[in-house]
């Protein structure tokens, strides 16, 4: 497979959260703004490349029955880093994401790349893949913010732009919304799948 | 300490802040084992197990190893100038413990009780990748709760997780008989029933509890 297609297989055909289900909570939960959601997406998206790098670059010496702690650990340190960096240049980020960013460790998308791509492929396509699939959920997850913070509060990235005759929906921006906005989603990308194989 | 602190504690993380409904913790579980009753129940009842054993023994690891007082472990052996601040590695030593907590609750289980374990056993490898046991022991630390506290919010975090979940089965079980338009069968019609479920949990925030 040419090594392009690693890279895009992330925006729609693999889809970490339209197509895979995964990494469901951060989506749901930090997409009530396209700032928080951008935020979150970047985060993820360094922790999925340095960990798919990494463990690549090991994956010869790491024994089969013991390689998820190994990847855990290589993942947690990664999350710390963010965790810090963040932390000190972009507090207010930092605080609106809560303990999501600390629970980038449990995000499923990360350990399921490195488990079933990076163990088994070399590092640069598992860079490349760690890049895809990162720009794929943070495409999803702004996706999901944009419906969301538009109709529900009028704005987007803070700018007032519906104007002053707008009623914001406010129960997009509360957790519902968030339930139905993925679920909605998740239904459109199924629909379009089923165009393209029935045309 | 009193009784109705911790009465509130729990009555909120069951309901207020319920975990999967309001705070989006355990969401792949939630959708993923909610096909039928028989496995919600179990899967449930794992979650409070090891949710209330992981309230514990994360909150006495950040207690004496990772917080900067006289009684931490490291400062009593190595007696250095001042206690050591390791509250930065949290994050790995949480999901470290986690896991092999988990791993050892299966070992014990299975020898204990084989009965319990053929019906939790296959949840337990799935619980270590849950976040909402991840997300319990941060919260805990968040709010600065005591020992005790820490471990009613556990249970309660529990409790909450396993109502959700044997709520949506048993709408899930129903939905199956339900002619639903073909693109939404599945995951979408799922999170959209989770969605109504959540406004339903929204009621509760109108509750004052003091």
């Amino acid at each position: 497979m040419p090594i392009s297609n690693e890279f895009f297989k992330g925006f729609y055909k693999e889809n970490p959260v339209f197509k895979l289900a995964l990494g469901l909570c951060p989506t749901l939960a930090v997409s009530n703004s396209l700032q928080n959601a951008v935020g979150m997406g970047a985060a993820a998206t360094f922790v999925l490349l340095c960990s798919n790098v990494i463990v690549s670059l090991i994956r010869k010496g790491v024994p089969k029955k013991i390689r998820i702690p190994i990847y855990i650990v290589i993942i947690a340190t990664f999350v710390t880093i963010v965790d810090l960096v963040m932390a000190g240049f972009a507090p207010d980020l930092h605080k609106s994401l809560g303990i999501f960013v600390p629970l980038i460790v449990v995000n499923c998308v990360i350990l399921g790349r490195a488990e079933a791509f990076a163990g088994k492929n070399s590092v640069a396509y598992s860079f490349i893949d760690g890049l895809g699939m990162g720009i794929g959920f943070t495409f999803a997850l702004s996706a999901v913010a944009v419906v969301r913070e538009l109709l529900g509060s009028g704005k987007l990235w803070g700018f007032p732009i519906m104007g002053s005759g707008f009623e914001p929906v406010l129960l997009l921006i509360l957790p519902p919304g968030a339930f139905l906005t993925l679920g909605l989603f998740v239904g459109l990308f199924n629909w379009l799948d089923n165009k393209r194989t029935t045309a | 300490m009193e009784l109705s602190e911790l009465f509130i504690i729990a009555l909120s993380a069951i309901f207020i802040n319920n975990f999967v409904l309001m705070q989006f913790l355990g969401i792949c579980p939630y959708i993923g084992v909610s096909k039928n009753m028989d496995s919600a129940l179990g899967m449930g009842m794992a979650v409070i197990f090891v949710m209330t054993m992981a309230s514990m023994v994360t909150w006495l690891i950040n207690a004496f190893l990772l917080q900067p007082t006289t009684s931490n472990i490291f400062y009593l052996i190595f007696s250095p100038q001042e206690p050591p601040d390791l509250t930065y590695l949290k994050t790995i030593a949480f999901i470290l413990v986690i896991a092999s907590l988990v791993q050892f609750v299966e070992i014990v289980v299975q020898k204990v009780s084989p009965a319990l374990y053929k019906s939790l056993g296959i949840y337990l490898p799935l619980i270590t990748t849950n976040c909402a046991i991840l997300g319990v022991a941060l919260l805990n630390l968040e709010k600065d709760f005591s020992f005790i506290e820490s471990i009613i919010h556990g249970i309660s975090a529990g409790i909450g997780f396993t109502l959700a979940l044997v709520l949506m089965a048993g709408i899930r079980e129903r939905l199956e008989l339900a002619p639903v338009p073909k693109p939404l069968k599945g995951i979408p019609i799922a999170f959209l029933m989770a969605g109504l479920m959540s406004i339903a949990f929204l009621g509760f925030s109108g509750l004052k509890l003091n």
